[in-house]
């Protein structure tokens, strides 16, 4: 139950950094991409933390490189928004702060877990997530508040990322349980603030949320786009042809 | 510069330490000052170099010319007089 609670975090940062990590060579200016792998390599600590934490609770003698690299698509709890592809800036930028936002409200809920590993992770991280949705939250208005075809862009984004935004915040039967336990951070806490920051950026940005629209669910269930496979394929490589590989 | 999209060229100073002075160490471009804070941040402070940021825009320093050389500098060449090499100073005074 707190293993694959784990791995939703955990896979979320992972697949979440590996996106980010795409852009490393290729950021529209130096500063951004170093920004961008920056956070990339934030996440990736978190990620490294949380899957070696995931294979102690297991207790089945696997490490996190085992969780990283042999699991399936459909063993990946990440969520929707974290595996899409990194299109424009402005799609990267508009991914990155709707996830960010999530993050920042989230870790503040989960440092208060009675789970002592968790609290802890939870607090390391929010002073990197408070940078990242600073990061983020301002590059959204500059976008949206910039030139007509920066705006037009970073509102197409919006439209095309809203309907995996839900799927944020959906929870399992076991989540539920593990939220009543203190351990597991309420997620109607968190949505509730991050609907607030959302908002409040996103009219800065003088940007439109979509009108009710369709959401899409089931990544809380290892349900995935049909952009994992790929991605996986990419990051899984190099450990599955050569196996136990080191540097 | 007419092609060039990535902004103005702004000047970054760190302080590694609360009381130590903030030191030139490079520079960054930005579209506005808070991009620029953040760019420096994401340059220059990752490998835990400081405790403290300034960002300047370039184009608002003020800076002597190589013309400036002889009158601006040289007549201080033969003043030994002003370095404080001719009393001792106190142990705890690390900072001259």
């Amino acid at each position: 139950m707190l293993f694959n609670y784990l791995l939703r975090i955990a896979d979320t940062n992972l697949i979440m950094s590996h996106r980010l990590s795409e852009w490393c060579g290729h950021g529209p200016v130096l500063e951004e991409d170093l920004a961008l792998t920056n956070t990339a390599l934030d996440l990736m600590g978190m990620a490294n933390s949380l899957l070696q934490y995931a294979a102690k609770v297991e207790g089945k003698g696997r490490t996190e490189d085992d969780l990283a690299f042999l699991r399936r698509e459909r063993e990946f709890f990440n969520t929707y928004l974290s595996e899409q592809p990194n299109g424009d800036y402005a799609f990267t930028i508009m991914r990155s702060f709707l996830h960010d936002a999530f993050d920042f409200h989230f870790y503040t809920q989960l440092q208060t877990s009675k789970d002592e590993t968790l609290a802890a992770l939870a607090s390391k991280s929010l002073k990197e997530a408070t940078y990242h949705l600073r990061h983020t939250s301002t590059w959204v208005q500059r976008l949206g508040d910039g030139t007509e075809e920066s705006h037009q862009r970073t509102q197409k984004a919006l439209n095309e990322l809203w309907r995996f935004t839900d799927d944020m915040f959906d929870t399992t039967d076991d989540d539920k349980k593990l939220i009543a336990d203190g351990i597991a951070a309420d997620l109607q806490i968190v949505k509730a603030n991050w609907q607030k920051t959302v908002t409040e950026v996103l009219s800065k940005a003088t940007l439109q949320i979509p009108a009710a629209a369709f959401m899409q669910l089931g990544s809380r269930t290892g349900k995935h786009t049909e952009y994992l496979g790929y991605l996986l394929a990419e990051m899984q490589h190099l450990h599955r042809a050569y196996p136990g590989a080191k540097w | 510069m007419s092609n060039d999209t990535q902004g103005a060229l702004w000047e970054v100073f760190v302080q590694t330490k609360p009381g130590q002075p903030h030191k030139h160490c490079g520079s960054v471009h930005a579209h506005d000052k808070e991009m620029a804070l953040q760019n420096a941040r994401d340059l220059y402070t990752r490998r835990n170099e400081g405790t403290s940021l300034w960002v300047i825009p370039s184009s608002q320093i003020i800076s002597s010319s190589p013309e400036d050389l002889g009158a601006f500098f040289e007549p201080a060449n033969d003043k030994i007089f002003r370095h404080p090499t001719f009393y001792v100073l106190p142990k705890e005074i690390t900072h001259m």
